[in-house]
């Protein structure tokens, strides 16, 4: 589904990623963790289309499509779909608005007609249920004022409404306490399925018991040093990551 | 070519042959004294300080025709979409500089909503006691509407009334006699404990060119309620000069939104004169701008008692080569204690040609008073851009919705659902959006 060969990255003519070479097949959960500044959240953006970004060589193909030349909302449509580290507040859109309009974009670039309002409402209900969210969210600005809590549990509903066929989650579980990082992993694992995947960025191993992954990958330096089972996550954590920077070097 | 100054001095004789014994009256004499104040004084120049990013020239350049010899008769099934409601509000109805009864829903029941010149023949000693006393000062614009003053829309609400709908103030024009000056002035009078809501549109509905000087004075008696709106939309072939003045005597309140979408050039000058303890205004104004557009805003507030509230936020959005000027001026006058006011001036640049010069002007003569004044010049957030993209919609949509969001605040402001509606659908289609902004 996912085939990233070889990609190096840079923002700024500051190298970023070092020859990054993943590959995710439908129906596989995928982590990625490693130290700060490693470039978890740079690889993260760059498959989303984020511009500030410059691809210095190497491919990323999504279902046989090459992404490089492709706006943020093209790879969208195609399934792609971010879950921010830091969601962005905007006020003055309502978080109804904003979903009833990216919906039916969605719809829009598939050649469908818009939803019914009705049905939009049912469906945000559903999954609003799903992620146990206050009724009164959808008519709040979005983002604006939410707790850290809120705003990830708002872009899991995103994600539970637009169904991607590729869902990235940017350090999903950070600035989550217990409860909300299991309503979050709940709504994670109730979208998995055989022909979905998803990449989990994460600094911490804590998400992975609620999102077990079937594999693991240790970034460092912009390279994928170390892959392996759910083990490997269990063994970072005991460890930390500094044996692996050291066979990395 | 003969200059529209020296064509405009002409007129005047013209006209005054037309008002025959009219012209022994003392509402004439203030005409007079205005039109030589006029001749004296001639159309501002960037000279003036208050007209200093303002060049007036090229739109005084047109063919203007002074008064408007043919009557275009329109249906109201041409102009409907322009109104709020069919039934539901007054409506003072004007093509051509004219009154047109047809199309307008007047009332002398209760209270007067009709024409100036309607005023003139039923309430002479209502316009002999307000008519020039708000629009004061030396400024030629409003002494050139002065010398004209004959038609306009007349408001008077007399103590206690409440005007149950709101009032629709329409100038159409045609464009049937060619390039038009019009010079509308209006006179808006609440007395103790009245209400009510004004909506004043321009439009040119053909391919000629209009200019507009209109004037409109609004006196605000004790504990009265106006919310006065504009929306100003018009052709790419429409000038319009606005100047409006507004005195408010003790607890009364006055909301004046000014919300300009279209017209090549737009001058909107407005002032409030808060006379008596206890008065309130609230300023709203939503710019957006697009191609070679033009607006400016010149606001000022007089505090002139104390405890007086004044309020205002102006927000707008430049694209292509458009250009603005917001100049706010909060004046507060020795012994206007306890006075609060507040001035927020937001604009974002989108157009890489576009430009704003922006100047709040805080004078204050008292010294127990919260004033504050804060502007801003700043692009559309990059970061909030990506992540309405990442969710699929696309670049130019995500840009149409942060800059209606950017907006909101000001149209949330705006009591009348309706209107609020309205406004968003004339922002969704002037960023050629088609899904709804607001909801």
């Amino acid at each position: 589904m996912l085939k990233i060969q070889d990609l190096h990255a840079s923002i700024e003519g500051q190298p970023i990623l070092n020859g990054v070479t993943l590959e995710l097949k439908p129906g596989e959960v995928h982590a990625i963790m490693g130290p700060n500044g490693s470039g978890k959240s740079t690889l993260a953006n760059i498959i989303a289309g984020r511009d500030e970004y410059t691809i210095e060589s190497g491919n990323i193909e999504f279902e046989g499509v090459d992404l490089s030349e492709l706006s943020p909302e093209e790879r969208a449509h195609l399934g792609i779909f971010l879950s921010f580290q830091y969601p962005v507040e905007i006020p003055g859109v309502s978080v109804t608005n904003f979903i009833k309009t990216a919906i039916n974009q969605h719809r829009k670039a598939r050649g469908q007609e818009p939803m019914e309002a009705k049905d939009m409402l049912r469906l945000m209900r559903e999954k609003m249920e799903l992620l146990e969210m206050d009724k009164g969210f959808l008519s709040r600005s979005l983002n604006e004022g939410f707790s850290g809590g809120e705003k990830k549990r708002n872009e899991i509903f995103q994600m539970a409404l637009l169904e991607p066929k590729l869902a990235i989650l940017d350090e999903t579980d950070s600035g989550l306490d217990i409860d909300a990082l299991r309503i979050v992993a709940q709504g994670v694992n109730a979208l998995r399925s055989p022909d979905r995947a998803i990449l989990v960025i994460t600094h911490y191993q804590r998400l992975l018991d609620y999102i077990r992954p079937d594999f693991v990958h240790v970034l460092h330096k912009g390279r994928i040093v170390k892959s392996g089972d759910k083990s490997l996550a269990l063994e970072l954590e005991k460890r930390g990551y500094d044996w692996l920077k050291e066979t990395a070097s | 070519m003969e200059s529209l100054k020296d064509r405009l001095i002409s007129s005047f004789i013209v006209f005054e042959n037309e008002l025959k014994e009219e012209t022994r009256s003392e509402l004439h004499s203030i005409r007079r004294k205005a039109i030589s104040l006029f001749e004296n004084e001639g159309f501002p120049t960037v000279r003036a300080e208050d007209w200093r990013y303002t060049n007036l020239k090229p739109i005084l350049k047109g063919d203007y025709t002074v008064f408007a010899d043919r009557e275009h008769p329109l249906e109201f099934g041409e102009i409907k979409r322009f109104f709020l409601h069919e039934i539901d509000t007054y409506k003072i109805v004007f093509v051509d500089g004219r009154y047109s009864s047809w199309l307008s829903t007047t009332t002398h029941h209760n209270y007067d909503i009709c024409t100036f010149s309607a005023g003139l023949r039923r309430h002479r000693e209502v316009i002999d006691a307000y008519f020039s006393k708000a629009a004061r000062g030396n400024r030629s614009l409003v002494a050139l509407n002065t010398a004209f003053a004959r038609e306009g829309a007349f408001i008077r609400i007399p103590a206690g009334k409440v005007v149950e709908k709101p009032v629709e103030i329409m100038h159409f024009s045609t464009g049937a006699s060619g390039d038009a000056l019009n010079q509308p002035r209006s006179l808006v009078v609440l007395e103790e404990g009245a209400e009510a809501v004004v909506i004043e549109r321009h439009l040119n509905l053909g391919s000629s060119r209009v200019l507009t000087n209109t004037v409109t004075e609004i006196f605000a008696g004790r504990s009265s309620k106006l919310n006065y709106l504009k929306i100003q939309n018009d052709t790419e072939t429409s000038a319009l000069l606005d100047h409006t003045s507004v005195q408010q005597l003790r607890d009364s309140r006055v909301d004046v939104g000014t919300f300009s979408f279209g017209g090549s050039f737009v001058r909107n000058e407005l002032e409030f004169q808060l006379e008596e303890p206890g008065a309130n205004c609230e300023m709203l104004g939503l710019t957006l701008l697009q191609g070679d557009q033009f607006v400016d805003h010149h606001t000022g507030v007089d505090h002139l008692a104390p405890n007086c509230n004044s309020d205002e936020i102006y927000k707008g959005v430049y694209d292509d080569r458009s250009r603005a000027v917001f100049n706010g001026k909060i004046m507060v006058r020795p012994g206007a204690q306890k006075t609060n006011a507040f001035q927020q001036n937001h604009n974002v640049l989108i157009g890489e040609q576009s430009s704003v010069d922006t100047k709040p002007q805080l004078e204050i003569f008292a010294d127990d008073v919260k004033c504050s004044h804060g502007c801003t010049v700043g692009q559309l957030d990059e970061e909030a851009l990506f992540y309405l993209r990442s969710r699929g919609i696309p670049a130019h949509e995500s840009k149409a919705l942060l800059l209606y969001a950017f907006g909101e605040d000001v149209i949330s402001k705006v009591d009348l659902p309706e209107l609020r509606q309205r406004l968003s659908r004339i922002m969704a289609k002037k960023l050629q959006v088609d899904f709804e902004l607001s909801l």
